[in-house]
């Protein structure tokens, strides 16, 4: 990473939390697993995102991957590897494997995509309040949160 | 079960269970076209969710396949761009665009029957169309938007994106680059990178404070903006 960047995330403000809360549950052999992505990804279909966008895509999970686009704002990332493999930010192709050998019990009807871009908490947590619903209701017990 | 990238941040958020991985911004999983390293770093992040008690912070061991400075490829485009005259820069700015596109459309198109996928048209559905959008507005700052709902200055973004997964996915016919490497290409030596360096410059000249705010932030990568004229 270079230094300017370096600098910028050590300058972000970072929020505390007054809570550690944790939770156990099955073996990863028995969970359900979602895939919750920041990277702004979204079907070719889907409404772009804009400027400050704290709504949420939703990537079905039988989704063709090639059917994946990303319109992040930031520039400060590579996108050279998504561009290449989508797995590098949005492993579904290796989830698929990884619950056919058996070692994730299944995968949610439903992943989704937000766009991370410097939101507080208190900003994008009714966002993340409709999703936990959404997820609840697909009998989710594990989630994979993967920034970019 | 969170991946970090980040482990400053997450040290001081504490989440349940989280994996730090000693990769680049925006490659999560370490790199593309990796599927055994991808896959070992699912397994050691899917791993915690079975501890007993948090919060657990791990750390991955292993760099990213090609990351270190001894791994660069020497990677060189597959085209010869010829560097711009200096003196018909500014004129020919368009002409000199679609020839660098017409010289790098085979690659993409190859690119494209290799993969079977294009990350690009975020912007436009052609993208002689997004390079003829960045021009117009090089030439003249005050055309419309060309999409009815969207402002100007968000169409300019979703065109630059647009612009550079077309260039970086036409250059990665050639495999083996690093991000860093792929970067430095565009924005150094290619036509269209210092058409958006003009594009950002362009922007935050102007009144509208869309086309500023974007021009200022959404263009160009911050370890390149010394190169904005």
């Amino acid at each position: 990473m270079g230094s300017l960047d370096a600098q910028h995330l050590r300058e972000k403000e970072v929020p505390d939390f007054e809570t550690e809360p944790f939770v156990e549950g099955p073996p990863l052999a028995e969970r359900r697993l979602a895939v919750i992505t920041t990277a702004g990804l979204h079907r070719r279909s889907d409404k772009n995102f804009s400027l400050e966008d704290i709504g949420y895509r939703v990537l079905p999970g039988d989704i063709d991957l090639s059917d994946i686009v990303m319109s992040h704002t930031s520039v400060n990332y590579d996108r050279t590897g998504f561009q290449q493999d989508v797995n590098v930010v949005f492993p579904l192709d290796r989830l698929r494997e990884l619950q056919a050998a058996g070692e994730i019990g299944s995968l949610a009807h439903y992943h989704y995509s937000l766009m991370g871009a410097g939101w507080l908490p208190h900003e994008i947590e009714p966002t993340c309040v409709e999703l936990a619903g959404y997820l609840k209701e697909d009998g989710v017990n594990a989630v994979l949160l993967v920034p970019v | 079960m969170l991946i970090s990238l980040v482990r400053e941040h997450t040290e001081q958020m504490n989440p349940p269970r989280a994996l730090w991985v000693p990769f680049d911004l925006g490659r999560p999983m370490g790199a593309p076209d990796e599927p055994d390293f991808q896959r070992r770093v699912l397994e050691s992040g899917l791993s915690l969710l079975a501890e007993k008690s948090g919060p657990v912070l791990a750390d991955f061991p292993d760099d990213a396949p090609g990351s270190k400075p001894e791994d660069m490829s020497g990677w060189v485009c597959p085209v010869n761009l010829a560097p711009a005259d200096a003196d018909e820069a500014e004129s020919c700015l368009r002409a000199q665009l679609e020839q660098e596109m017409t010289a790098l459309q085979p690659w993409y198109d190859l690119q494209l029957e290799q993969k079977g996928r294009t990350t690009v048209g975020v912007g436009a559905d052609n993208i002689r169309d997004s390079a003829k959008l960045i021009a117009g507005f090089l030439e003249d700052p005050s055309i419309d938007s060309p999409c009815d709902y969207r402002p100007l200055a968000l169409m300019l973004k979703y065109n630059a994106e647009d612009l550079k997964a077309w260039y970086f996915e036409a250059a990665t016919a050639q495999p083996g680059g690093s991000g860093r490497e792929l970067a430095d290409w565009f924005w150094k030596a290619t036509t269209a990178g210092k058409s958006l360096l003009q594009l950002a410059s362009t922007m935050r000249a102007c009144d509208n404070k869309g086309l500023q705010a974007l021009g200022t932030k959404g263009i160009v990568p911050r370890a390149y903006e010394h190169l904005v004229p």
